[in-house]
């Protein structure tokens, strides 16, 4: 009986375990069958989706191109920095570990502060940096400890380091973050660290400069954070610009003229137009602009009078004074008054009711026209003018490259001003005044024009051709193996005959004495120059000042007083170099020009004699020492 | 699959090492390569290092297989005798869990025993079925079509159920309540009065889901519709099933599993850890593991039909459909058929208590396989 029962037991167990192992078996196939289809029907979906989730695309920043000198001395380069940064997320104890990396490299408070306020705002894997800038001491010091500083690391970055620093600001300009209004949809614009040119060559030249963008895939991690790199396009490299600037005769004409105050300086090579300097002082360090100004140090730039942003030699204009006068002898000249034609000089100059003065009370004499130029006698050019009429000498100025912009490839230049009868009915709706001839007949009035407008004038002056400055050498850096190219320009059209006339003028006001700038001569005869002075007004003078003697320099606020200019060329035999230079209110004697801007031409042009950067290349092992030196 | 009972000798007392001979070695080999699955997959989950998951694990598992062992060789009578006292201790530790509960993974769920943090939901899971053995072994044939029978049964499952669901642990209530109804099935209750519970039950649900945990609603709502809300509660499931499926019909290879690694598959140590495995090694690693499951579930069968006595064929089927509901459980759940439960994969995922629990139901199987002719006796039986 129990045996009976004991089987039927076993029985409906058997039947009920076959049933549940039935069951089992059907679950089991349902989950092979499940695993079948994620992995082998739909593994492409899910591996595109685990693709999408881990790989990220990242764009690499191209190294800027360098900027170099025309001898490849580097005047912007990209310098590896290092910096100090801590990772949050892999750090126990934030304070402590700064307290550890406080005891290998210098950590302020503020630092300290910084760091703690990022890591609150940031995501907790981004890297946020302790220090930027480390020394390679610092940085060694950091890297040997890293064992025991878990969470901290060393990275490196670019910056962007300008060698000849405030000596040449504003002829390279400077890099800084993108503005908002600055970004284009180029998403390498949009990286963090990301910098373009805002000024100078390094605006001019930005999109060479940048180089193309290199994009890397990076696998990151559930938080964001990169594990590997999978694969990487490097992109390529921003160009190498080179300048016709010669860095040694930058930062002799901008350590030249820094004494003096508020001065543009533009040297050129005449026959090629290549600008060998262009200072404009007081510059601004331009890698502050890059690691971000301050506030106060942004107002500080703006409020200085000496006006350090603004780029002078082109984007300044100065009546030309005295320099004008050479102009309106050619455009007498070309009108057939002869160079022999004399005027003569009692102090003053009277037309109508009205009275012009000369910067010499007592009178010149009688002068011919190489006399007016030697002695800047201002009745003679008043006569000239009177005799000639705006428009003529105009015409002039304009061919010699005053007036209009001549296309330097540096952003902020100007034209200047050349008037004529046309512009001044056109632009005031009034009539010439003849009075108007004599007062823009030696640079005054309407007339304005900027230093590299000046600079160019003489280079056209002393080649009789239409020379154009150039600021980038497209063949790229001077080689010694390398034969010298000089662009062709075409011919002035003006007579030699009135150039010699003109250029005797500006001999002798250097060299003959007498000459209104015989103190700043050249005294080696090989390197002499010849040169114009000129004093540009700031403030109209009075009658009453004319009555009772104008004001003493030294008794007029800076602001207010001339601007004293002097165009120079050199050697006076073979005319090769030019320099032009304005020093703003620097016109504290009646000489003008003479006292302050003519012995910075002098010593300027002499440093150039004695290098002779159009013609000659620098030993290469030399040139390698500067390299070395400066970078 | 008839079982022989006509040998009607009272079978000897084997001696220990007689038992120590009787253990079914290829079963204990088998439960190592599983093992052994758990500590590669542990040791690749931590980058390619012993520390902190497959060191521990691998001395986890000696433990336990020493514990498994001496479970062998113990008398299944002694087991029989002693299955009350071990669900009492069971019980009660569910209810010190309630009362004095340290908080782990949101949940409360251990006791901190100092050595190791013990799982009482995870013990019952075998201390159910060990009682439930012994009670139907109790029950004739006959007496099974009662109802008021099955009251005690029901309820000393249904109770500790309704206590592990309050932690809340979701998916060990599932585990026991279905376990226990599988138990409830082979001890020859009618399957009428099944399909009137499941019907009941389905009318019942709504009532259960205003018992639900909001976390756990959340899961079933994304479960249901799991594009709804990819980086919350459907993140867990997509992202294991990104894992599985990029993982293709060879896998990654070893410690290249590029969402495990990157820690966009979460608990890939834990609950999962299938995932893993079936990114790494693909398709084939996914059912070779799961072969080796059923494999181990066959061994299982194949002991509950040798064993002469009922509770060691009831106590043998239900430690190994508890085990296959693990697996399924498990593994269902990465693949995204069933909502995510807190289930862990038998013997691979890394866990203390459940590998303790796991290796202690196989020592009760090969006590049912080396007491395999042993015969217990009934109340009211002759054979006392």
């Amino acid at each position: 009986m129990q045996q009976k029962k004991d089987n039927r037991r076993v029985k409906l167990l058997t039947r009920r375990a076959v049933l549940v192992a039935g069951g089992q078996g059907v679950l089991l196939a349902l989950l092979a069958g499940r695993l079948y289809q994620l992995q082998i029907v739909e593994q492409d979906k899910y591996a595109t989706l685990a693709d999408e989730q881990r790989i990220n695309l990242r764009l690499l920043a191209p190294p800027r191109g360098r900027i170099v000198d025309r001898f490849g001395v580097p005047l912007a380069t990209n310098r590896q920095n290092y910096r100090v940064s801590l990772i949050a997320d892999q750090v126990a104890n934030v304070n402590a570990t700064l307290d550890a990396v406080a005891v290998l490299i210098p950590v302020s408070d503020s630092d300290r502060r910084r760091v703690l306020r990022e890591i609150k705002r940031k995501h907790s894997f981004v890297p946020i940096a302790i220090r930027e800038n480390v020394s390679w001491d610092d940085m060694a010091r950091i890297e040997v400890n890293t064992p025991d500083l878990v969470g901290v690391s060393v990275e490196q970055g670019l910056t962007r380091d300008y060698p000849l620093g405030d000596m040449a600001s504003h002829v390279i300009g400077y890099v800084a973050p993108v503005a908002e209004k600055e970004l284009t949809g180029d998403p390498l614009l949009e990286l963090p660290d990301f910098r373009i040119g805002k000024n100078g060559v390094e605006k001019q030249h930005d999109l060479e400069l940048r180089g193309n963008a290199g994009t890397a895939q990076v696998e990151v991690n559930a938080y964001g954070r990169v594990m590997r790199e999978i694969s990487r396009d490097e992109g390529s490299p921003g160009k190498q610009i080179a300048l016709t600037i010669d860095a040694e005769i930058q930062e002799f004409a901008a350590q030249r003229c820094i004494a003096e105050g508020s001065v543009a300086c533009v040297v050129m090579d005449a026959p090629t137009g290549d600008v060998l300097a262009m200072a404009s002082v007081p510059g601004y360090d331009p890698a502050a602009f890059s690691a971000g100004l301050t506030n106060a140090q942004w107002n500080a730039l703006l409020q200085d009078q000496l006006n350090p942003l603004s780029n002078k030699c082109v984007s300044g204009t100065y009546a030309p004074g005295s320099t004008f006068k050479p102009m309106v002898a050619l455009a007498a000249l070309a009108n057939g008054i002869s160079p022999d034609t004399r005027v003569t000089c009692p102090g003053h100059f009277q037309l109508g009711n009205s009275v012009w003065h000369c910067w010499k009370p007592q009178g010149h004499g009688t002068l011919d026209m190489h006399g007016g130029i030697m002695h800047s006698c201002d009745v003679y050019f008043y006569e000239m003018a009177r005799r000639l009429g705006i428009d003529k000498f105009a015409e002039v100025a304009k061919r010699f490259g005053l007036g209009a912009t001549l296309g330097i490839d540096i952003p902020g230049e100007k034209a200047g001003l050349i008037p004529t009868r046309d512009w001044k009915l056109a632009t005031f709706g009034i009539p010439w005044q003849p009075g108007e001839n004599i007062s823009c007949g030696i640079g005054q009035s309407y007339v304005t024009s900027t230093p590299l407008q000046l600079a160019t004038m003489v280079a056209r002056l002393v080649t009789g051709k239409r020379i154009v400055p150039r600021l980038t050498r497209a063949a790229g850096v001077m080689r010694a193996d390398q034969p010298l190219v000089e662009p062709a320009f075409e011919a002035m059209g003006v007579p030699q005959k009135d150039l010699n006339v003109v250029l005797g003028g500006m001999n002798s006001v250097v060299n003959e004495q007498g000459g209104t700038a015989y103190m700043a001569r050249i005294k080696d005869p090989a390197m002499a120059m010849g040169g114009k002075s000129g004093t540009a007004q700031v403030r109209h003078i009075t009658a009453a000042e004319h009555e009772h003697g104008v004001r003493k320099a030294r008794q007029v606020p800076w602001i207010e007083r001339d601007h004293a200019l002097f165009v120079s060329f050199a050697p006076v035999s073979a005319p090769r170099y030019v320099c032009a230079v304005v020093v703003e209110h620097g016109g504290e004697s009646a000489g003008g020009g003479s006292a302050v801007a003519a012995p910075i031409c002098a010593d300027i042009l002499v440093e150039l004699q004695k290098r002779d950067p159009a013609r000659r290349v620098p030993d290469a092992r030399v040139a390698a020492d500067r390299l070395s030196t400066r970078s | 699959m008839s079982i022989s009972h006509l040998d009607p000798g009272r079978p000897r007392e084997l001696s220990l090492p007689e038992k120590v001979w009787s253990i079914n070695w290829g079963l204990v080999l088998l439960v190592s390569l599983l093992a052994c699955v758990g500590f590669g997959t542990l040791y690749s989950a931590a980058n390619g290092n012993w520390d902190p998951w497959a060191s521990k694990q691998i001395v986890r598992y000696g433990v336990a297989l020493a514990v498994m062992l001496v479970c062998a060789v113990v008398d299944l009578k002694f087991w029989y005798r002693s299955a009350y006292w071990i669900y009492g201790i069971a019980f009660l530790l569910l209810v010190a869990v309630e009362v004095r509960g340290a908080i782990g993974m949101g949940a409360q769920r251990w006791i901190d025993l100092g050595v190791i943090q013990l799982q009482p939901s995870e013990i019952m899971k075998v201390a159910a079925v060990l009682v439930l053995a012994r009670y139907f072994h109790n029950i004739g044939i006959d007496e099974i079509g009662r109802p008021q029978l099955l009251i005690v049964p029901a309820l000393l499952v249904l109770v500790p159920a309704a206590l592990v669901m309050k932690q809340p642990d979701l998916g060990t209530a599932l585990m026991l309540v279905l376990g226990g109804g599988v138990m409830f099935f082979l001890a020859g209750v009618r399957i009428w009065k099944f399909a009137i519970l499941i019907v009941g039950g389905g009318a019942g649900a709504p009532l259960a889901w205003r018992f639900l945990k909001p976390y756990q609603k959340a899961r079933l709502v994304s479960f249901l519709d799991p594009e709804s809300d990819p980086q919350g509660t459907g993140y867990h499931s997509l992202q294991s099933k990104i894992a599985i499926g990029s993982g293709g019909p060879t896998g990654k290879g070893f410690l290249e599993g590029t969402q495990s690694h990157l820690n966009f598959l979460p608990e890939k140590q834990t609950d999962f850890i299938f995932t893993m495995l079936a990114e790494e090694w693909g398709l084939v690693g996914g059912l070779a593991l799961l072969a080796l499951y059923t494999l181990v579930i066959v061994y299982g069968y194949a002991i509950a039909f040798r064993s002469r006595s009922h509770f060691g064929r009831l106590l043998a089927l239900g430690i190994t459909v508890n085990l296959f509901l693990y697996v399924f459980i498990n593994t269902a759940m990465v693949m995204g058929l069933i909502p995510v439960v807190g289930v862990p994969l038998p013997l691979v995922s890394y866990g203390g208590t459940a590998m303790l629990t796991v290796m202690y139901g196989f020592g009760l199987l090969m006590s049912v396989y080396v007491h395999r002719d042993a015969r217990i006796g009934r109340p009211g039986d002759n054979e006392g």
